[in-house]
């Protein structure tokens, strides 16, 4: 029997939550491919970034609020979440506006570290080129 | 005339449409997606800041809660209405047109 074989996957998720289904979908796929452990980034730019706000309240509209379920990610070795620097900026948005997302590092004493990582433009396009997989959400 | 628009204005033109062919004293209501729009600092404030000075703008507050956009990052002159204020600007305007 061979070794299995690990791709390295990104999931480019594009879009806001709650507005349509694309985001809670595609969390949910890049758990599955995570729990078959495949090397899983994921990547937020457009609206995307809205996913990561942190204070978001359904309550008052009936809708899930899924947002917590992005903390369940460290724990599927989904460790790297880059949000693309520009796509912040156009939406009036800094770092401290979205939610603190952390893993625990089991290579360095599971030392907690931060999962988000704010990157450009021109690092995301190169992060892009260098996966086996790339699926849009 | 209310217009709803339930379209992030970052991906979709529909904000940059309605607001384009909406007429002085017009209510606009933002909901769902859209409220995005109401925030400060984005590459669409100029055109909503514009479009607050002769229409009525509005966000809805759960849609806005919702997404985690707290009530000091709207710009200047956005109204926040709940469920029975987007009921109240229906029933008050003799016309609906939803920007999808």
């Amino acid at each position: 029997m061979s070794e299995p074989t690990v791709k390295r996957f990104m999931y480019i998720n594009r879009r806001a939550p709650y507005g349509t289904v694309y985001s809670v979908e595609g969390l949910e796929v890049a758990l599955i491919g995570a729990a078959f452990e495949q090397d899983v980034c994921m990547a937020f730019i457009d609206d995307g970034v809205y996913q990561l706000k942190k204070d978001q309240d359904t309550s008052a509209t009936g809708i899930k609020n899924f947002s917590p379920a992005y903390r369940a990610l460290g724990d599927y070795d989904v460790t790297r979440l880059y949000v693309e620097r520009e796509s912040l900026q156009a939406r009036g948005l800094t770092e401290d506006d979205l939610m603190a997302l952390t893993y625990e590092d089991e290579d360095d004493d599971w030392a907690e570290k931060p999962s988000i990582r704010l990157v450009s433009r021109e690092e995301l396009s190169g992060l892009v080129d260098q996966q086996d997989v790339i699926l849009h959400f | 005339m209310l217009h709803t628009i339930n379209k992030s204005p970052f991906e979709k033109n529909s904000l940059e449409s309605c607001l384009r062919l909406a007429k002085p004293g017009h209510d606009i209501l933002l909901i769902e997606d859209a409220v995005y729009a109401a925030t400060s600092g984005t590459i669409v404030s100029e055109l909503v800041e514009a479009a607050v000075k002769d229409k009525n703008v509005y966000a809805l507050g759960p849609d806005l809660a919702s997404r985690g956009i707290d009530e000091a990052r709207l710009l200047k002159g956005i109204g926040i209405v709940n469920y029975e204020g987007f009921v109240d600007l229906a029933v008050k305007n003799d016309k609906v047109q939803s920007w999808l």
